[in-house]
């Protein structure tokens, strides 16, 4: 058996590469990737302890999630057509409207 | 075996999850995380949740990587792709989070947690598919509805976002 | 009968002209002129009542009583308040009079009515009082009006420095006042006059230890004490040596209340407490000697500082110094009786004086050096006639009121033991420096040939009756007092205290009358005969005379020593601390917030990512909490 905090590490180390990600990379493509990563973070950590507790309801949600992820990302893609037709960049630090 | 199976599906989520970060050519990053699904879904298989496995690649890899893929051929940039200013701060804020939550994982987490009240048959009992259908449309029934609310919105969204702006003709 | 009217008629004048002012305008005197005389009525009435044995006290209100401390407003009518009353009212009355003439057509007309009622008012409570704090109160408040007055032009830069300096000069005496108010109250348990009185017996065995606070040990008698500080007070208030420097400033005032306050009443006020609380001082024989030596010393001072002035207002002021230094003389060798009638023969012919030279000065359009006068007998009979029988009076001639008064000083000085042999004698001489500085004055400004102002010599007529007459009024009473026996009616008030007529009496008498004519005489040869002597004797004794002309620099001693050093502080005080420290924290306070708001504004750069990067950091925090808890 594994033991379940190795399933949870390996979220862990996925879900804050995902956030250094977001943090790091200035086009904006691919920090919608790395927001993709941290949700298959959580996913990997919902089915594990599904597993472990034999509670089918963490899988329900990994099921609901991808549905979600699914939406989000149709959605932020079309923004992000929508920024590049605006601005012909796609580069994050180049949109400072919320500047003081 | 087992261990075996997990370390290896381990690595390479891993790895191919810090290339997603790292690699400065959009494409690329792409592929990475597309060996990354594989291997997530190949995770779920080792956890009995085969259906579960199944809808990983379909969804992630089948539908959403591609339309990654198609926006950055689309949007056909030029790779200026150094990273951030801040990369080093967060370089190192990314690092100090990962080793406190390992820390506190292994040092408070507690293996014995108590079940949830409502108790749904055992993974091992019926087949993934079969459990996970009954659940779905009994118990979470309305969030499945809601579920594909969601997706109608956000294709209508999407739709209105990415349309061209007709000039003096008003959005039907 | 109604004896608060005394003071609260001048008071109701002083409020309507106050309020509506603005509007009553050149009518103001129709207001002030009857309160005033009003009051002079109850006055004499009062008066006669109070000779036929009846002694008034009124309780008008109680403010607070608090275990032993009783403050009230209360008036005691007894035979030295009347006579104070009497001249209070028939004084201000005359000046009211006067001023309908003086400050006519001035644009502060109702307002300089309304202040004088004022200062009736508070006198006459003040001398009313029966208690401590009610003098103190008034005495204040006289020096407020005093203030007022003295710089009542006040567009002009040396009336308000003079109004400043006589009310800060007042402030200094008033400190030890208010200390001597405090130890009464902690001798006595009351700030009463009558229980005052009443314990003096048992409290002159008392003693305090004056050096406790730094740890030394000099024990005093504690009424003495009282009565120093009391009468600290009263040098400030009665321009005794060393707080005389204000009174010659604040001759910048209209002359009419050069006359009221600075003449007959304010400055009298000291005098009037230290007779007033006369079994308080008879208790203390070594403060009725400071006293005395202050007034004699104040005396000296005075009359020799006159015999070189020029301003004719000058003259006059520093004669009063010196006449209330005889004053103070007499009390302090427990004259009271005499030095009363001394304060109230002079409050009629300084008052006079003054009055007169306000003549002078209105005639000649303002002109007050005597330099720039001469040959006015004829042209101002009136004023002429007066002057000279107000200055006989001050000179000590016979007959006049002056003569019986100041006599009854020197005599009562004389037979009041060694020292007051001493004094009496320095009184003598200043009998001889009065009779001359005061008939100088009247030569160089009336007779010989006229110096003055081309411009103006043509016009210069006698003034209207309204101040021509009150003029009058004051001669008669500088003659009149003399002869109504005050000091047999103030008598009873100070047993104990009054000095006897020994066997010097005539002597002293025939030399002081011979020293006054001898005055006379010497300033008729040095002004009249002989104009050139006076220029020669001031460039033979240079050093005299400069130390005489300068009033023994007394101001340029306080101002190097005092003033100056004050102000350093004051300035390095302003810099170091009020600029540096105080507006260095507020503006400090106020650029540090700033800088801080600058600082923290660089957090909102617009870039999505840099708040992310704050997300993270706060889940950093929360996650190290949670491991360390």
């Amino acid at each position: 058996m594994i033991p379940l905090s190795y399933y949870v590490t390996l979220s862990a180390v996925v879900f804050f590469t995902g956030l250094v990600g977001v943090l790091i990379r200035r086009n904006i493509i691919i920090i919608l990737l790395s927001v993709e990563l941290m949700l298959n973070a959580t996913n990997i950590n919902f089915v594990a302890f599904s597993q472990s507790l034999h509670n089918i309801a963490g899988q329900v949600f990994v099921f609901f999630a991808l549905t979600v992820a699914a939406a989000e990302v149709a959605v932020g893609l079309a923004i992000i057509i929508a920024l590049h037709r605006a601005k012909h960049t796609i580069n994050v630090d180049e949109f400072q409207l919320m500047k003081w | 075996m087992a261990q075996f199976f997990f370390f290896y599906f381990a690595l390479v989520i891993a790895a191919s999850s810090v290339l997603v970060v790292a690699l400065r050519n959009p494409i690329y990053s792409a592929l990475s995380l597309l060996i990354m699904f594989f291997h997530v879904a190949g995770l779920y298989v080792t956890l009995h949740a085969e259906f579960l496995a199944a809808v990983q690649v379909i969804v992630y890899a089948g539908a959403i990587l591609v339309l990654y893929l198609f926006v950055v051929m689309l949007l056909n940039l030029k790779h200026d792709e150094r990273y951030h200013r801040q990369w080093p701060v967060a370089a190192a804020v990314g690092s100090i989070l990962v080793l406190e939550a390992v820390v506190l994982t292994l040092v408070k987490g507690r293996t014995a947690l108590a079940r949830p009240p409502v108790s749904e048959p055992s993974v091992e009992g019926l087949g993934n598919t079969e459990s996970l259908g009954d659940v779905l449309y009994s118990t979470y029934l309305f969030p499945f509805e809601v579920a594909s609310l969601i997706l109608l919105v956000a294709m209508i969204g999407a739709i209105i976002l990415a349309k061209k702006d007709l000039s003096g003709e008003s959005l039907q | 009968m109604t004896y608060e009217l005394i003071p609260l008629l001048p008071l109701a004048s002083f409020l309507i002209l106050g309020m509506f002012g603005h509007w009553i305008r050149d009518k103001a005197h129709l207001v002030a002129v009857p309160a005033i005389v009003l009051s002079l009525g109850i006055s004499i009435l009062a008066f006669f009542d109070v000779a036929g044995g009846h002694h008034s006290t009124i309780r008008l209100y109680t403010w607070l009583t608090s275990g032993m401390l009783d403050v009230h407003i209360g008036l005691s009518i007894d035979r030295l308040t009347s006579v104070m009353l009497l001249l209070v009212t028939t004084v201000s009355a005359l000046v009211h009079v006067y001023t309908i003439g003086y400050m006519q057509g001035e644009p502060g007309y109702a307002r300089f009515f309304s202040y004088i009622a004022l200062f009736t008012f508070s006198m006459l409570m003040l001398v009313l009082a029966d208690n401590f704090l009610q003098l103190f109160v008034f005495w204040e408040a006289v020096g407020l009006c005093s203030y007022l007055l003295i710089g009542h032009w006040y567009e002009r830069q040396s009336a308000v420095a003079a109004a400043t300096k006589a009310f800060v000069v007042n402030r200094v005496g008033d400190f030890g006042f208010m200390l001597g108010l405090l130890l009464v109250f902690t001798t006595f348990d009351s700030l009463d006059y009558a229980t005052a009185f009443a314990n003096v017996g048992p409290a002159t065995a008392q003693v305090m230890n004056i050096l406790e606070p730094v740890g030394g040990s000099f024990e005093v008698s504690t009424i003495t004490v009282i009565c120093l500080l009391l009468f600290m007070g009263a040098i400030g208030k009665s321009a005794q040596f060393p707080l005389h420097v204000w009174l010659p400033d604040a001759m910048e005032g209209p002359t009419p209340i050069s006359a009221l306050i600075h003449a007959a009443t304010m400055v009298t006020a000291g005098v009037f407490m230290v007779a007033r609380l006369a079994p308080l001082y008879n208790a203390s024989p070594a403060a009725m000697s400071v006293v005395a030596v202050v007034g004699a010393i104040t005396m000296v001072l005075g009359a020799t500082i006159a015999l070189t002035q020029t301003d004719i207002k000058r003259v006059v002021a520093y004669s009063t110094m010196s006449q209330l230094g005889y004053m103070m003389m007499a009390c302090g060798l427990g004259a009271y009786a005499a030095g009363i009638y001394h304060l109230m023969t002079h409050g009629a012919f300084k008052a006079l004086l003054f009055l007169g030279c306000g003549s002078v000065i209105i005639a000649l359009h303002h002109e007050q050096d005597m330099r720039r006068m001469g040959g006015l007998k004829d042209r101002l009979p009136i004023t002429y006639w007066t002057f000279v029988i107000g200055s006989l009076a001050l000179a000590g001639f016979p007959l006049t009121a002056g003569f019986f008064s100041k006599d009854d000083i020197l005599v009562s000085a004389w037979a009041a033991g060694p020292l007051g042999q001493v004094l009496s004698m320095f009184g003598v001489l200043t009998a001889l420096l009065t009779a001359f500085y005061s008939f100088r004055l009247v030569f160089v400004t009336f007779w010989g040939p006229s110096r003055v102002d081309q411009q103006h010599a043509a016009h210069v007529h006698e003034p209207s009756p309204t101040m021509t007459v009150p003029l009058v009024i004051l001669a008669v009473l500088s003659i009149a007092t003399g002869y109504v026996g005050i000091p047999e009616f103030l008598a009873p008030v100070f047993e104990g205290g009054d000095g006897a007529h020994g066997g010097g009496a005539m002597g002293i008498m025939l030399l002081a009358t011979a020293m006054g004519l001898l005055g006379i005489g010497g300033a008729y040869y040095a002004y009249v005969l002989h104009p050139s002597l006076p220029d020669r004797w001031a460039h033979q004794w240079r050093t005299a005379y400069e130390w005489s002309f300068h009033k023994w620099y007394f101001d340029e001693a306080y101002d190097r020593s005092i003033v100056r050093p004050t102000f350093t502080v004051a300035v390095e005080l302003w810099k170091r601390i009020d600029v540096a420290v105080i507006d260095g924290a507020v503006n400090g306070v106020a650029r540090a917030i700033a800088w801080g708001a600058w600082f923290l504004r660089l957090v909102q750069s617009g870039q999505t990512q840099h708040y992310a990067l704050g997300m993270a950091l706060g889940a950093v925090v929360i996650l190290t909490l949670l491991m360390v808890m």
